[in-house]
């Protein structure tokens, strides 16, 4: 077996005048070589030339294209070249590559992505969402503290405005909705109750599941689709509009005029909603209390100092801070994520929305494995 | 004159993509300066980095000779003294005019926060309606507002992005003087940016022409016209085509229009293939020429008729011609060449 590989690819002018010889490999990676060889070559103006490719070792689709590119030139300098002892195979080469150089070939259509990379990239997006989250978390206590320090930065205007838009302004739709509810805990447990006679219970659940889970969890969610989206459009919009860029030029920082007056006045206003909603739920589970199961409002009103402690009552009213301190964020957050045009306000308060309830709702489960961990 | 802006190497980017690149740049105090280039060349992106509003990736900017920004870390917006205004002005709808412009005045008294910004929208030409909400203002009222509001901090340097592209012809030329005298008065220097050439030309004394991230030349309009460095600030600034030709003296290009002599002397090798730039005023009828070209679009400005010509071999030239010889389209004009200001490329092909 021979193994020695052919030399570098080469070219020298023959004995005769006009006439070359092409030695050893003409392959792709000679063809720079190759190139300035042919270019340095001592070509006659006119006439003949005659290529002698007996000695001609290797030789593949790079330096067929190249040897195809020299005959062209040279034919096209009004010169007849001829190409002589090219082995067999070589010619095949040569011939389909000259067959095929007019051809462009269509660009390969991208590789469809697997469900491990699809899977990979979205978790990794999930991630990175994720901890820009955390760093807004972050530069929001940073700005809190600042404010704290120094409470006459207080946007109180902001704060106020913030308070009667997130809080008085969801009184009507929260009372009616806490009603509801409560309404349909009683009745549906009511049912149930009725058949071992033991309606008097109906206090226990009513004003358990309101107070504890229910009032709060509503409370956040009406808060959330109501005001979390509206700090996400207002928010959103000034950036479409550059507003927010020039409050950053005149030197106010779009954290203290912003975000904090918004938390603040989530973290005030959701704990009050929460009592409201309380009294509606109740309120709800009474009436029907009283039409299906003939406890009335004195019997109801009687047994609820023994149903329900005052520490159920706290855990629901204590828990609701923590859910407008996460639908403030979360709709600022997404707010500052806007970027373009007006479609994108509509995608990030949508985001919001769901973002927020989704984290709400973990945050409650979290409580509830807290307490149950605490035995309260 | 002291140098109050210097930009030394800006890159800046997004993702992966540079969008400004090795950026140099120069203005004085109190002096007008302008970017223009197509939309999508980075001017914008020059402007915020200029206000702190996008990090750098490399290079440096300095006002004033103190360091605002470099790649490593940069001053916050407002403790650079460089005000912006926006294309859409950005003023905040909930509040007047007055209250806009007062906005950016922090730390002084109700009473002088009140007086200062009378005093401002005093000098920007709306004196009086100042209680008005931007939404009862006119896009130029509003674009007035803006400015007094990026001049209320009292800023070394007013950055404009695309102040006049909402405007109609005449108002914008008013405001231009307008923005002009107020800046001036002020001794406040400024640099905006616009795709418009003639915006550009209005206002700025030194314009410099971008083309995907990097400045091509920073210079004024009269030698950015006359005197363009480089091929595509002469297609851009102004009209005109080239026209293919060989170099048979350094200063004399022999094209299909016959041997054009210039003003001009090029050290390119004789032969060497070459591009000339003709302007529509470079070229005049001449019943005589040998050389004729055909009418194939006419654009009436007046007193002057614009034509476009196809040359035999098919290039296209322009012409600038005297209204009062008219030549309809589908005629044949004899053509000949004056020009005095000869701008030659060395063609890459």
């Amino acid at each position: 077996m021979n193994s020695a590989l052919p030399p570098p690819g080469d070219i020298e002018s023959g004995p005769d005048a006009g006439t070359f010889r092409l030695t050893g490999a003409w392959t792709t990676a000679h063809l720079e070589r190759l190139r300035l060889r042919l270019e340095r070559s001592p070509w006659p103006a006119a006439g003949a030339v005659r290529l002698q490719a007996g000695a001609l070792e290797a030789l593949d689709t790079g330096g067929a294209w190249l040897l195809q590119g020299l005959l062209g030139e040279l034919r096209g300098r009004g010169l007849q070249p001829r190409l002589d002892g090219l082995r067999g195979e070589f010619t095949a080469l040569l011939e389909l590559v000259r067959e095929r150089l007019g051809e462009s070939v269509p660009a390969a259509p991208p590789p469809r992505e697997g469900t491990l990379a699809w899977l990979g990239r979205e978790a990794w997006r999930r991630a990175e969402e994720g901890l820009a989250l955390l760093a807004f978390f972050g530069e929001t206590v940073v700005a809190l503290g600042r404010n704290l320090l120094h409470p006459g930065r207080i946007r109180r205007h902001a704060l106020l405005e913030s308070l009667q838009s997130a809080g008085v302004n969801a009184l009507p739709i929260l009372a009616l909705l806490s009603f509801l509810i409560g309404v349909v805990i009683a009745y549906q447990g009511g049912v149930q109750l009725k058949t071992y006679g033991a309606n008097i219970f109906i206090v226990e659940l009513v004003t358990i599941t309101m107070l504890r889970e229910l009032a709060p969890l509503m409370a956040a969610i009406i808060v959330a689709g109501r005001t979390g989206s509206a700090f996400t459009a207002q928010i959103g919009t000034m950036q479409v509009t550059e507003e927010i860029d020039a409050l950053r030029t005149i030197g106010i920082a779009p954290m203290d005029l912003l975000v904090l007056p918004k938390l603040f006045g989530l973290v005030l206003a959701l704990p009050l909603l929460t009592v409201f909603a309380d009294a509606f739920g109740v309120l709800g589970g009474m009436t029907m209390a009283t039409l299906m199961l003939d406890v009335s409002f004195g019997d109801f009103l009687d047994r609820v100092p023994q149903a329900v402690s005052a520490t159920s009552f706290l855990i629901g009213v204590g828990k609701a801070p923590v859910f407008a301190a996460i639908i403030a964020l979360v709709g600022c957050y997404q707010g500052f994520r806007v970027s373009g045009g007006a479609d994108s306000v509509g995608r990030q308060t949508t985001k919001s929305v769901v973002q927020s309830i989704f984290l709400v709702i973990i945050a409650d489960a979290v409580f509830s494995i807290l307490y149950s961990w605490l035995g309260i | 004159m002291e140098t109050l802006l210097e930009i030394e190497e800006l890159a800046c980017g997004y993702g992966a993509e540079p969008v400004v690149d090795g950026l140099n740049l120069h203005l004085h105090e109190g002096g007008i300066g302008c970017l223009l280039g197509p939309s999508g060349c980075g001017k914008t992106t020059v402007l915020r980095a200029i206000a702190g509003l996008e990090p750098l990736r490399g290079g440096r900017i300095a006002l004033e000779g103190r360091t605002l920004a470099s790649a490593a870390d940069g001053l916050p917006p407002d403790r650079r003294r460089v005000g912006l205004v926006f294309q859409d002005y950005a003023l905040f709808p909930h509040l007047t005019a007055a209250e806009n412009v007062a906005f950016g005045l922090k730390g002084l008294p109700r009473r002088a926060r009140r007086d200062n910004a009378a005093g401002l929208l005093d000098l920007v030409g709306l004196a009086g309606l100042g209680e008005r909400y931007p939404h009862e203002l006119s896009g130029g009222q509003q674009q007035r507002v803006a400015v007094a509001r990026a001049l209320a901090p009292a800023p070394r340097l007013l950055l404009l992005d695309e102040p006049f592209s909402n405007l109609d012809v005449e108002l914008r030329e008013r405001l231009g003087q307008d923005i002009r005298t107020a800046l001036k008065s002020r001794g406040i220097a400024a640099l905006f940016v616009t795709h418009d050439q003639q915006e550009a030309f209005l206002l700025g004394e030194r314009v410099g022409v971008m083309h995907r991230g990097r400045l091509l030349q920073w210079d004024t309009p009269y030698q950015l016209y006359h005197e363009p460095a480089d091929r595509f600030v002469a297609d851009f600034i102004g009209e005109g085509r080239f026209l293919a030709g060989r170099l048979r003296a350094p200063d004399v290009v022999e094209t299909e229009l016959g041997a054009i002599r210039g003003n001009v002397a090029y050290a390119w090798p004789r032969g060497a293939r070459v591009e000339l730039l003709l302007r529509p005023d470079d070229l005049v009828p001449d019943p005589e020429s040998p050389v004729r070209g055909m009418v194939t679009a006419r654009a009436f400005r007046g007193a002057e008729t614009l034509y476009s010509l196809r040359l035999p071999s098919g290039t296209e030239l322009l012409m600038l011609a005297p209204s009062r010889q008219d030549f309809a389209v589908g005629a044949t004009v004899g053509l000949r060449a004056v020009v005095d200001h000869f701008i030659a490329f060395r063609d890459a092909g």
